[in-house]
């Protein structure tokens, strides 16, 4: 497969690849979406050049709203290295020509997939969400005819029950990413596959939020300064994931931590999720404590213990 | 060391001119063309045409090559190629009637006008490795006999109709706007133009074990083959401003009545009813499955209870499509450590309050008997 640039990209398709009726068609769901935050509109999702459950759903909407002057960030897993971020970023690259960067705060438009990051956005972004289901009662009721009336009618009872039972189970609420949102105070929600951690960073946030889910043909939306509430119980409030220790490579706490198998004898180091976020605070002088060789850090802390 | 998540750029450029080479395969050995594929690999081309919804025999034969044969990544890049397209508009009905036939057989009359003709099929072949072709041995030139065009070939159900023994053809009002589930969104409950479209493109094995589930007992409806042929049909198309038809060519489509007892209800007499199915190219597998299947899901308006896998609409519709199974599916290969990070976080945690409630048992269990030993 050869590399293609925008110019000879141009000749043969669309600006963002997708027709001006099709982007039409989108753009009116997501203002649809955008009206009525957090309600799932129904829209005639295409066949897109990488398969379904591979981000169509997010590659669409970022099609329908990106021009020329756009900077775009695309990340996976919060980091613009992963393959699929990779990927993704190429095509807009070679279908649009438009810049591509990795600083979330000199992005118009961010598409993520399980993250957000962990800058604020402001008010001239807007996040696109990559969603592979994105009906939030989906595993309790696997029927689309049903699941509808439910959203119609507020009737979400199910849900609760569902928390209730992890509960009464496991002593609390089981659910770890795609944890379900109120928005706005009427539409259960699912957030996409984000770790319960994000869930916050919807609430209030500045940017504008748009949901495409490609396969299942739904865009949802949460417009900025809109009300997300994670769902819970008085007595047993929601909570986000605690991290016992900073990240080995920038030092930073409160932010997400992947986790880095070193070895086969259990050596591991946490290090941000968001990989911009890390290589800027390590480039302003933060300096975590595996920072400079992974390996012999932790086998000297080994030791140490 | 910490390498896992950086030069994804490098691996996924040099991961494509590997398969680039791996397809290519031996140098050594002529690389296929695509007239070979289109010519002697038909029924793959067909099943390409017909589940990636575009009826083009070299486009069909690219995506087999470009895909080393595997027909669902063909599939998917001939939608992909599809999706692109502009729309003109829509053709006016093909008429199958008027099928210029090259296989017609009935399972439900020994003999009836127009004759049954067995054509090109592998029916009744015995299964035997044929070691001659692979000592590349041309076959002799077959004999060519004479063909009556002006033969009219009737529908079965349409005779069977003229007794009113079978259900007629629904009526459409000539205004009545097709549904295009490649436009719109589906949505439940779905008429049957939408269901057959899907069923249509819909994935071969899947339909296939569906329409056997019917008949060993899952929502059976007794079917009988009344019809399936298969040969050349002219597609016509409306040109608003000639303000008549022409014609835009022939295409070759595999047609299966389906013909099925049907004991009445509150809504229609006792009669036999029809499942359909149609497919471009050569298709009987496919297209027998979907009449099964069309059939099976038709209960709904035949006053049948729904109770086995093949009546259910929205599990059948939905997960018919192979492009997006497969898509769904193969996504797991992605990336997921951020999920699976909070997974581990959660089962670490729970794991030692399981611990721990272990030891406070096993300390509850032990206590008495240690203090009555002393």
């Amino acid at each position: 497969m050869t590399e293609q640039t925008y110019d000879n990209f141009a000749d043969h398709y669309n600006f963002a690849y997708l027709d001006e009726q099709t982007k039409r068609m989108i753009r009116r769901a997501i203002l649809k979406a955008i009206a009525v935050p957090g309600y799932q509109v129904p829209f005639a999702s295409r066949e897109m050049p990488m398969p379904y459950g591979w981000g169509t759903g997010g590659v669409q909407v970022t099609a329908a709203i990106i021009g020329a002057n756009d900077v775009l960030k695309m990340i996976d897993q919060g980091s613009d290295d992963t393959t699929n971020a990779v990927a993704l970023r190429g095509f807009f690259v070679k279908t649009t020509g438009v810049e591509a960067t990795t600083k979330t705060s000199e992005a118009t438009i961010i598409q993520t997939r399980h993250r957000i990051p962990e800058e604020p956005l402001k008010a001239n972004q807007t996040l696109v969400y990559q969603v592979p289901i994105p009906e939030p009662l989906r595993k309790l009721e696997p029927r689309e005819t049903e699941t509808r009336k439910m959203h119609a009618l507020e009737e979400y009872g199910l849900m609760h029950v569902k928390l209730y039972e992890d509960i009464a189970k496991y002593g609390e609420i089981a659910t770890t990413y795609a944890y379900p949102v109120l928005v706005n105070d009427r539409y259960v929600m699912d957030p996409s596959p984000i770790p319960k951690f994000d869930n916050p960073k919807m609430h209030e946030m500045e940017a504008l939020q748009l949901f495409g889910a490609g396969r299942e043909k739904r865009i949802y939306a949460v417009p900025p300064h809109t009300k997300v509430e994670s769902l819970d119980f008085e007595d047993y409030p929601f909570e986000i994931q605690k991290f016992e220790e900073p990240c080995a490579l920038c030092g930073a706490e409160n932010v997400y931590l992947d986790e880095v198998i070193l070895d086969d004898k259990g050596a591991r180091m946490f290090v941000c999720s968001d990989s911009d976020f890390c290589e800027d605070r390590r480039e302003n002088g933060h300096v975590g404590h595996m920072a400079a060789n992974p390996i012999t850090e932790s086998e000297n802390r080994g030791a140490d213990a | 060391m910490y390498v896992a998540v950086k030069g994804g750029e490098k691996a996924i450029r040099n991961a494509h001119k590997l398969m680039e080479r791996d397809r290519r395969g031996d140098r050594s050995v002529p690389a296929l063309e695509l007239k070979q594929i289109a010519e002697q690999l038909y029924l793959s081309v067909s099943r390409v045409m017909s589940e990636g919804s575009l009826y083009d025999v070299e486009l069909a034969a690219l995506a087999i090559k470009q895909s080393r044969g595997d027909l669902i990544e063909a599939i998917f890049l001939l939608r992909a190629y599809r999706t692109t397209l502009p729309r003109f508009g829509y053709s006016e009905p093909i008429d199958t009637a008027a099928m210029l036939v090259r296989r017609r057989i009935s399972a439900t009359y020994k003999d009836l006008p127009g004759g049954q003709l067995l054509g090109p099929t592998y029916d009744y072949t015995h299964r035997l490795l044929n070691f001659k072709l692979a000592a590349d041995g041309e076959l002799p030139e077959s004999v060519q006999a004479e063909y009556d065009a002006a033969e009219e070939i009737p529908r079965v159900t349409d005779l069977l109709n003229a007794e009113g023994m079978m259900e007629p053809d629904p009526q459409v009002p000539s205004d009545a706007v097709v549904g295009d589930l490649t436009r719109e969104p589906m949505e439940f409950p779905a008429d049957r133009d939408i269901r057959l479209q899907n069923l249509a493109r819909g994935d071969e094995g899947f339909l296939l074990a569906l329409g056997y589930s019917t008949q060993r007992g899952f929502g059976g409806s007794h079917p009988f083959a009344g019809e399936i042929r298969f040969g050349e049909v002219d597609v016509d198309f409306f040109v608003e401003e000639l303000g008549f038809s022409v014609p835009l060519g022939r295409m070759s489509v595999t047609e299966c009545q389906m013909i099925n007892q049907f004991q009445g209800s509150t809504v229609a007499p006792p009669q036999f009813t029809r499942g359909y199915g149609l497919a471009p190219g050569q298709a009987e597998r496919k297209v027998m499955s979907m009449a099964l299947v069309d059939r099976a899901l038709r209960c709904r308006e035949l006053g049948e209870e729904a109770v086995a896998p093949a009546q259910d609409e929205e599990f059948v519709l939905s997960h018919s499509d192979n492009v997006q199974a497969t898509g769904f599916v193969e996504h797991l290969k992605l990336p997921h450590y951020v999920d699976f990070q909070a997974e581990l976080e959660l089962v670490r945690r729970m794991r030692k309050d399981w611990q721990a409630r272990q030891e406070v048992e096993a300390a509850q269990a032990n206590g008495p008997v240690e203090e009555a030993a002393q």
